[in-house]
């Protein structure tokens, strides 16, 4: 079970620009660390981000080995109409997270 | 010829010397007093900037993915009650404050926070103990320890909690490792000072189980602890050891007036 924060308003006026945080928590394996017998430990990062609003794309983000473990992303996006505000993580073997927040515009 | 030799004689008896005089070496400071009150600051002040509105963050803590996750632990129930149906908000039974009193004796055995949410999984709720540092284990104890944040400790180091105590605090003045270094060394006598690009800290437990950057994970005092004894060269404890309980009585006795920062931030 990965555990999601996110921060949005509930509420805001049409035009304004919002501020999103996402936060997700995630070992971010780099694969270059080795266990106490020397064996390699697989590399296990989340790849993609993504940010929809009402099915839009407003953000997306690639992850790499340097980022940290339980990465936080912080970017805007601007009011336009109420709905839905859908944060999506995929990693490496494909497995998705996601969580979903509702925006009302006014 | 003659010379070298003279020098070779006095070399020989200088190392004699210095033989007998580790013989004497002092093996622990238990006579030293404990560090003064007015002197306590939370290892919140030795952390850089950065690191310090880290913690404060309600949103972007780290360890509040901990908090969030033993929240839902707390409150699930299949075939067993949950925690929240003995431990609901008011009354006797209410958590708020709970991880400040521990380490304590209860029926008869010095017990810390994790050993006790064991004991009440085992006897009261019929399931398995979690494993010491398990992830489940952490985010139960991050969130009963979230709900006494901003309190000082009171913990109890009279009666039949004594005999650990005074155990504890002989651990915290003995020398240990290949290093041959007592935690007092670090901790008292030279907090504030650098240890390669790290400030020395005093050494309280307020922050734990917490987020340590190192670790770049949630972990539990005794973890923390561990990583100590190994820095010093010692082989360390299981965590979840008696030994380490009876320290971390010491240690939150320690820290006094000092107020829980559970989930904190360390390096």
């Amino acid at each position: 079970m990965l555990m999601i924060r996110i921060k949005a308003p509930v509420k805001a006026t049409k035009g304004q620009v919002i501020e999103l945080k996402a936060m997700i928590q995630h070992k971010m394996e780099t694969g270059y660390r080795r266990d106490k017998y020397g064996r390699q430990i697989p590399r296990d990062i989340l790849r993609r981000f993504e940010c929809l609003y009402n099915e839009e794309v407003v953000f997306r983000a690639q992850f790499f080995p340097a980022v940290a473990a339980n990465p936080i992303l912080t970017f805007y996006t601007v009011a336009t109409e109420s709905g839905f505000l859908v944060f999506r993580w995929v990693d490496e073997a494909g497995v998705e997270a996601f969580d979903k927040v509702e925006l009302e515009v006014v | 010829m003659l010379h070298s030799l003279c020098r070779n004689i006095s070399i020989l008896s200088l190392l004699m010397w210095s033989a007998f005089a580790s013989g004497e070496e002092i093996r622990s400071f238990h006579d030293k007093p404990d560090l003064p009150t007015s002197e306590i600051k939370s290892g919140y002040e030795f952390l850089t900037r950065e690191s310090r509105m880290l913690q404060s963050d309600d949103f972007a803590n780290p360890g509040l993915l901990w908090v969030d996750r033993g929240e839902i632990l707390f409150h699930e129930e299949g075939e067993h009650k949950s925690c929240a149906s003995c431990h609901k908000g008011q009354g006797n039974y209410t958590l708020a404050g709970a991880a400040a009193t521990f380490p304590k004796m209860v029926s008869g055995r010095l017990t810390n926070l994790e050993v006790q949410i064991n004991h009440c999984r085992v006897e009261r709720q019929r399931l398995v103990a979690f494993e010491y540092e398990s992830e489940k284990q952490l985010s139960l104890t991050a969130y009963v320890a979230s709900l006494s944040r901003g309190m000082p400790y009171q913990v109890s180091i009279v009666g039949d909690a004594r005999p650990s105590f005074t155990k504890g605090r002989d651990y915290f003045f003995q020398r240990r490792g290949q290093l041959n270094l007592a935690c007092t060394q670090c901790h008292d006598d030279n907090q504030g000072k650098l240890l390669r690009g790290d400030r020395i800290s005093q050494g309280h437990p307020n922050a734990y189980p917490g987020y340590r950057l190192e670790w770049q994970t949630f972990g539990s005092l005794h973890r923390r602890i561990q990583d100590c004894d190994v820095g010093v060269k010692a082989a360390p404890f299981e965590a979840g050891s008696t030994t380490y309980i009876e320290l971390e009585l010491y240690l939150a006795w320690r820290a006094k007036h000092l107020l829980l920062e559970s989930p904190g931030i360390r390096r």
